[in-house]
This record gives structure tokens, sequence and C-alpha cells, in this order.
């Protein structure tokens, strides 16, 4: 029985959305995200791209919080085979070479995401992030979620749509939404993707440690739940030493769960 | 050129195009000597972050045109979150890539870049003047038409500068910087060092001189002209400063503190000047 904690189950389940990407710009936002996406190239996706999260692309793999050339930051060693100013990365975006993950607070069973503002957007009662990227990024290329609070962002209608579900791309003429793509989206009991006839949510796997039940409990739409759900793969013992040895000594990644 | 004869150019009302992102590279100095002026009723135009704060808690600013407004290391804005939450300014909010080419699209003189991003999100529903275009090659492809931003001046901090206006980034990161500098009616220029001409090759290859002379109209020395944000190479974040000023948000008190501190100040000599005080004072206690 492998030793694995919960944070490095969701880990592999969310590099697992990176499979089959082959050469492209890997983007996750924020410290989770990118220690999977450093895990993916450093197991089995060994083409991707990755930033050192400012405006390098880095090869090898970067411990979290390693960054090239910011005064007092810790760069030697790490080799740059690129570079990607925001500007670029906005043109990597439009041109459809990449993928990222991002947060939601609230997404709905289309897979329409608000990390923007709770309430009405007008006045509202919490501002969060914004739309930030949100919007340009998932109509243009491949999106995926990292959502370490299910119960909470789960809902039945978001507030405001960052990020557009299938429901909204479908209302679109097909040639403007044909890049649309959500992948995958990981929370810290399951993992889910759109793979349904009219593309709402379907149940993928679930981690080892939680239940069918615990999914239900977290869930206030109608999922789809296949007969025979598998649960989420263990990490490997390569993993293991990858993710607690290289990508995260420090354990940044169990921030997500406190 | 000082920094409050810059701000004697512009007027109450004007569209101010600010440059650098979220924490990075603001050009800081300016932003406080508008603070001390008695410019109002702005419309800022920025990948937004303390400058959109200050100017927002110091009640200048009427309207905002942003990608995002964030001070990075703190995800979000607080002085900007309040204001949103209050309602107390009027917001213009693009996808950041879509901002992109609202300035763009300025910077070509023509009035509208198409792009998928915001299609079937709410950035068309909460900016009800934003219109969509269809192709005209026949395929059918509807997009959003982000319109130019109109900027009369815009404000930029460069690692160095020539008298003569032209600018030198050395960081990981131009931004922006030369879309607003082109974009706008007149652009003014803080640097961290002022350098003769021929001096300028000697800290950066030439493809670091991104804002040439054609686009700016006057520049000023200031070192630490981007604090608290970051300059790199030049200097980091103080984040023990971000944090302090972002707690100013949640505390009346602690902001009429924070402005008496380091916002009513004559110049930014004057800053600079309080700032090497409180770091001997900070090593004194260590």
């Amino acid at each position: 029985m492998s030793d694995a904690a919960i944070d490095e189950i969701c880990l592999v389940a969310l590099a697992e959305a990176f499979r089959g990407d082959g050469e492209l710009l890997c983007h996750p936002m924020g410290p989770f995200p990118v220690a999977a996406g450093r895990l993916a190239r450093a197991s089995f996706e060994p083409d991707l791209m990755l930033t050192d999260t400012i405006a390098h692309a880095v090869v090898g793999t970067l411990p979290l919080g390693a960054t090239v050339g910011r005064p007092g930051a810790a760069d030697e060693g790490i080799v740059v085979e690129g570079y990607l100013p925001f500007r670029t990365v906005f043109d990597q975006a439009w041109s459809g070479h990449r993928h990222v993950v991002m947060g939601a607070s609230q997404i709905d069973r289309h897979g329409n995401q608000n990390f923007a503002a709770i309430g009405d957007y007008r006045k509202p009662k919490a501002q969060l992030l914004g739309l930030r990227g949100a919007p340009g990024n998932v109509i243009n290329h491949t999106t995926s979620y990292w959502i370490p609070n299910q119960a909470r962002a789960f809902v039945e209608s978001v507030d405001v749509v960052s990020g557009p579900g299938y429901d909204r791309v479908a209302a679109l003429p097909e040639a403007s939404g044909r890049f649309h793509e959500i992948r995958r989206v990981v929370t810290e009991l399951a993992a889910y993707d759109f793979e349904t006839p009219d593309r709402t949510m379907r149940l993928r796997s679930v981690h080892p440690g939680a239940s069918l039940d615990d999914v239900l409990a977290a869930t206030p739409f109608e999922l789809t739940v296949p007969d025979d759900v598998p649960a989420s793969r263990i990490p490997t013992a390569e993993e293991l030493h990858l993710i607690r040895e290289v990508i995260d000594p420090k354990g940044i990644r169990k921030h997500e769960f406190r | 050129m000082t920094e409050d004869e810059v701000v004697a150019e512009l007027s109450s009302g004007m569209t101010i195009g600010i440059g650098g992102w979220g924490s990075r590279r603001k050009p800081m100095s300016l932003v406080r000597a508008m603070l001390r002026s008695d410019l109002t009723d702005l419309h800022v135009v920025s990948y937004g972050g303390p400058d959109i704060g200050l100017l927002c808690a110091a009640g200048r600013v009427r309207r905002i045109t942003y990608g995002f407004v964030s001070l990075d290391s703190i995800l979000l804005e607080p002085h900007f979150r309040i204001a949103r939450q209050a309602g107390s300014v009027e917001a213009r909010e693009f996808d950041e890539g879509a901002f992109y080419l609202g300035l763009l699209a300025a910077v070509h003189r023509v009035p509208f870049y198409p792009t998928r991003a915001g299609l079937g999100s709410d950035m068309l529903t909460y900016n009800p003047d934003l219109r969509t275009v269809t192709s005209p090659y026949g395929d059918g492809t509807e997009l959003v038409a982000v319109p130019a931003f109109d900027i009369d001046v815009s404000l930029v901090h460069m690692n160095r500068a020539d008298a003569a206006g032209n600018g030198q980034f050395l960081g990981p990161d131009l931004y922006f910087d030369d879309l607003f500098a082109m974009a706008a009616e007149r652009t003014f220029m803080s640097c961290e060092r002022l350098v003769a001409t021929e001096d300028l090759l000697k800290e950066g290859p030439v493809h670091t001189l991104k804002i040439p002379r054609l686009h700016t109209d006057g520049v000023v020395e200031a070192p630490g002209g981007a604090h608290f944000t970051e300059c790199p190479p030049d200097y980091g974040r103080d984040e023990a400063f971000q944090r302090e000023y972002a707690t100013t948000a949640r505390d009346p008190d602690a902001w009429a503190k924070f402005r008496a501190d380091w916002l009513d100040l004559p110049s930014h000599d004057a800053y600079r000047a309080r700032l090497a005080d409180r770091a001997q004072s900070a090593g004194a206690e260590q």
C-alpha cells in the first residue's frame, strides 16, 4: 500500500490532465497546478514547455518558488530555453498551443467558471480576482480547473461567468467556439470531465480516501455518474520522489488543504 | 522634468494610461505626485496594481479600464476591492489579452481589433457598450470588437532613459509600456537613471531599447521611482512595505497614517529620505 497523501493523489490526478498534450505550453496558475505541470513533464509528458512562472521557458524540473533573474531569487543552474513575456503568452494562447489550469470560486455543471465576483457584478458582495485571462484562455485553447474546496465551489449557477462553459459556447456560431475544450476538473475528492453527449460534467474517478457519497454530498447539481467509476490512480514511487524531493520539498502544495 | 511638472500637464477628467503590470515597474513617483495634486474625476487605463488602488482610495478616479488589479504577491488589490464593493468607481473590465488589443488598436489608429477573447463570458454582459463583429470572409466567425483605448496621457517607468526620451527596460518583461506610450496623445516617462545616449547599450542589448523618443514628451529621473513595486534588475518588490500598504485598506486610521507618512510629502526626494530612515530604523531593531 502506498503512503501517498491526499495532496499527492490530487497532484497526480491534475498532472494526468496534461497526458497526451505533447509539445505545447503547459501554463498552470498557482503553486499547486504548477507543481502538477512540472510532475507531468518530469514523468510522462517530456515535451511540454514550462515557465519559471515569470517570462522564461525553462528546462529541467524546478522546485516551486525558483525563478530566473529576480533580485534575491535563487536561479543557479536553471537552464532557459525560451522567452515568454506576457505579450508572447497572449499570442501563444490565441494560437492554441497552450493548456492552462486555473482555479474557480464557483463552477457549474456546464463548466462555467467564476473567479470574478460574488453577488451582483456591478456592486459585488465580494470582489474576487476579476475576469483576469479566463475569457480569452477558455475560448481559445484547452483549460482545466483545480478546485480544492468542491462543496463550496460546485454550484447550480455561477454569479459571474469568467471562463465560459459548454452551454455558453454552444450558443455561439460554431466557428467562434471551435477551440473551446474544458479537459478536466480536479477537486480534493475526485476528477471530472465533460465527456457526455450534452457536454455536462461527468465523474471520471474518485480519489482513494473519498467515497461516491462524499462526492455526491459535495455536488448540488445533476452529475453524470458512470456505472463503474474507477479510483484515481495512486502515485508511483518515482512520482512521490519527484513531488517530495524535487518539485516541492518545502511542502507548499499542502497549503491548499488547510 | 520633475514629477510635479509632469502632473502640471494633466487635468481633471483626463484618461490616463499607466504602464507596468500589477505590482511590477509602476511609475509610482508619478502616481504619488498625482495624489498631491488636485486632479480628480480621472479615467485610468492600466494593468492595475497599487496605481489604481491608491488613486481609488484617494477618490481621484471616476472610471477604470483594466485587465486586472493585483499586487501579485497579494492577489487582489485591497483598495480596489473596497472601491468595487462600494460601487464607487465605474468598472470597465477586459480580459487581459483583450486589453492588449485595445491598446494595439489605439496604436494602429483602427477603431477595434477582433478576438475570440470574451465570447461566451460576462465580459460582454457587463460592458454593454462592447460590440461583436462577424467575419466578412464567409466563415461565420463572430468575434468581440475590442475598441481602441483613447488615452490622453500615458505614464511609464523604465530602468534607463536618455534625455531625449529613449527608454530602456532591463528586466524580464517590457509588459505593454511601448503600446501605452504609442497609444496616448502624450507620454511622460520616469526612469531609474538618466544616462547619456552613448551609454544606453552598456547595460543591455539593443533589444531593450523599446521606447523610442518619438513617443515620449518628457523624462523624469526617479531613482527608486517604482517603489514599492518591483523594478528588476535594479530592485525587487518591497514586500514588507506592500503588506503594510495592504493593511491600510481595512482600517481608516491606518490609511490616514499611511497618507501622512508616505503620500503627503512634497517630493520624491522626501519620500526617498523617509524610506532611508525606515531602512535605518529597521536595521537598528535587528
